[in-house]
């Protein structure tokens, strides 16, 4: 049997479980980051993987003082490396209503004559002007399903900088945007680019239907 | 005194474009030189550019000539250095104004106390490229000089000048030191950030504050607000996120070490990589890095001296103590968890933001080489780093207008450390300090684990 993991595997799976509930629950208009770990236990199942549970604390990132306790569990297999971990929660109580927020910036983003063009957002101060506050939010949405994906428990990934956005247009009700991003790998202290479609509609949610790994540039 | 009056307000107020109106000439004096060879014309050129003098007349050194007037406003810590190095020339010289400062303040009298300010107009709520904060550390010492010196730490790989900051109060006593250095990793803006305001805080408030005159009578504080000179300027100038310092490697193919994986604690041993495309490439060898063996010789001269070394960095909200290497405790660590909760407590009382305390290897990830580490193994008792805010929303995008709350309740952590520190070593007697621990981390008193076969 190995030796119990040191807690910074445990405050991964903690960042791997917001992201994953952000991935879920979160819009461009809803930011949910973790604000706490109140509790975390690890399991070891023979032959499968090693378990995480946690009861977490997550904070609305536009409005700090609405808090949610969660509790979560994840997975990750022993196996296939590849392989995903499995992520379960409970949200315990209501988040915020969005559905105001969400249909005006669907609206806008409607009414533009040309698709949205956008890059470094935020910018070098970290300074993201309000128009591109639920952009910002959509992609965190999105990092955090492309953080579950690649995920081990060695890793823990947080959306760094939108270096470029583009509208792609469509024919139908949903806004389609591609990305590229850059992810900050907590372990590794890497910078990776990474390109992501997304797709959102307020009633249907998030989902991202095609994602990559960039190389990345070469020195200046 | 008309001429000289027309001279100042022509030539000698420099005005910059960051920085309002310079109020601090106490002591400077303006010497007039008429230099009599080719040789000393070539000599005052060099004099000039090389300590940035102020030239009066003419306005840039090529215009030096000889036989012809010279005039050149030097600052008060320069005088002496600058008399001896004219007497050693054989250059003659009539000191003009013998104090810029009484000549400006009877034509321009200035309002309110003459109580000496740090730089005035300086924005300690946006981040500053290196350029600026150059300026703003020479400002410093120039407005504060009865307490701040400003001295040459080293050099980097492009041959930057590292300086740090000494605060010191003048005493017969001799002093302990508190070493606190910004800016080791080049994308961590807030950091660089942070100890600028922790001068400025200091400075503003040491004669009114009597937690930091008390701590300043026994104390003294050295400042690095950049260690990393090059990777802060390639972050502005190039690369946003970049980490590393600079130097070259692979026939220039590639750049950069990662300082904090550099100094000589279990250098390379774990948490690292050895190829240099990495952003935890540990460089060549244990201080293979000019920036590394400049910070490392320093401390370890003074290290009988060093109480507390304090490290900052961002982002993700925690203060670590030692060690990063291995998960063995050191020696006093129950004091140190202690100490570190205290000051998460005072923290966190600010505006609700909570830090998690703990030995990295337990609550980040195991790395080796780094500067916490090592300042701890060479015996130095209390050695954190600080990763300061936020928790990845923004991560080193900290938006400049957090800087201000990030640096106010930062501060409150600093001083709780410093203030155990001080009462510790120079007791007043008769007081008993009680340091309630808040519980165990969240590491020794949650996680268990339970195997299901």
């Amino acid at each position: 049997m190995e030796p119990p993991p040191p807690c910074s595997a445990a405050g991964r799976a903690a960042a791997l479980a917001a992201a994953c509930i952000n991935y879920r629950r979160g819009g461009p208009s809803r930011g949910l980051e973790l604000r706490a770990v109140t509790a975390a236990a690890t399991q070891d199942i023979d032959n499968v993987g090693r378990k995480y549970h946690l009861k977490l604390v997550l904070e609305d990132i536009l409005e700090k003082d609405n808090v949610v306790n969660c509790t979560a569990e994840i997975l990750y297999h022993l196996g296939n490396k590849n392989a995903a971990p499995d992520v379960d929660f409970t949200i315990e109580g209501e988040l915020k209503n969005t559905d105001e927020q969400d249909n005006i910036f669907y609206n806008q983003i409607k009414s533009l004559k040309k698709e949205l063009v956008a890059q470094n957002i935020p910018d070098s101060h970290g300074n993201v002007p309000p128009e591109m506050e639920p952009i910002r939010l959509l992609a965190r949405v999105a990092a955090g399903y492309v953080a579950w994906q690649n995920s081990t428990e060695n890793t823990r990934y947080e959306l760094a900088q939108i270096k470029d956005v583009r509208q792609v247009k469509r024919s139908d009700d949903y806004l389609e945007f591609d990305y590229m991003v850059l992810l900050h790998e907590f372990v590794s202290q890497e910078i990776i680019p990474w390109q992501m479609r997304v797709l959102w509609h307020p009633q249907h949610g998030v989902k991202v239907t095609q994602n990559s790994r960039q190389p990345k540039p070469a020195e200046y | 005194m008309q001429l000289f009056l027309g001279i100042i307000f022509s030539l000698g107020i420099q005005v910059s474009g960051i920085l309002s109106l310079k109020s601090q000439y106490d002591g400077d004096q303006v010497l007039h030189i008429v230099p009599k060879t080719l040789q000393q014309v070539h000599y005052l050129q060099h004099l000039c550019s090389s300590l940035l003098l102020d030239l009066w007349k003419p306005l840039v050194p090529e215009d030096i000539r000889t036989g012809e007037d010279l005039h050149m406003r030097v600052p008060a810590p320069l005088v002496q250095e600058v008399k001896d190095s004219l007497d050693q020339h054989l250059i003659s010289y009539e000191v003009l104004i013998h104090d810029v400062q009484a000549l400006v303040d009877q034509s321009m009298p200035r309002v309110g106390s003459s109580h000496r300010q740090v730089p005035e107009g300086y924005n300690y709520t946006q981040y500053h490229p290196m350029e600026e904060i150059y300026q703003w550390m020479t400002e410093v010492e120039e407005s504060n000089s009865e307490l701040v010196t400003q001295h040459y730490l080293g050099e980097t790989s492009e041959n930057q000048t590292m300086y740090y900051l000494q605060i010191s109060q003048p005493s017969n006593k001799s002093k302990k030191i508190i070493w606190m250095d910004c800016g080791i990793h080049a994308r961590e803006w807030i950091s660089p950030a942070f100890c600028q305001w922790f001068v400025k805080e200091i400075l503003q408030n040491y004669k009114s504050d009597p937690q930091i005159s008390r701590f300043l009578q026994n104390l003294d504080l050295y400042i690095l607000p950049v260690l990393n000179v090059d990777g802060y300027i390639y972050s502005w100038e190039k690369e946003r996120l970049w980490r590393k310092n600079r130097s070259p490697y692979m026939n220039a193919t590639c750049y950069g070490t990662d300082l904090n994986r550099n100094f000589n604690s279990s250098w390379g041993s774990i948490g690292v990589s050895y190829n240099c495309s990495s952003e935890i490439f540990c460089g060549s060898g244990p201080e293979s890095e000019p920036e590394t063996r400049a910070v490392a010789q320093f401390i370890e001269r003074k290290k009988e001296d060093i109480l507390c070394y304090l490290t900052m960095h961002s982002y993700g909200q925690y203060i670590l103590t030692p060690y990063g290497s291995t998960t063995e405790p050191p020696s006093n660590n129950e004091e140190l968890m202690q100490v570190a909760e205290k000051a998460a407590t005072a923290l966190m009382g600010k505006y609700g933001t909570s830090y998690q305390v703990g030995a990295t290897s337990l609550i980040l990830y195991s790395n080796s080489g780094s500067s916490r580490d090592w300042a701890h193994m060479i015996g130095i008792p209390f050695s954190y780093t600080f990763e300061l805010r936020d928790k990845g929303t923004h991560g080193f995008l900290l938006p400049s207008d957090q800087i201000e709350p990030t640096c106010e309740e930062t501060m409150l952590a600093v001083m709780t450390i410093i203030d155990y520190v001080d009462q510790k070593y120079f007791p007043s007697g008769g007081v008993i300090l009680t340091s309630g621990s808040l519980g165990l981390s969240l590491c020794l008193s949650v996680v268990f684990t339970w195997t299901v076969f």
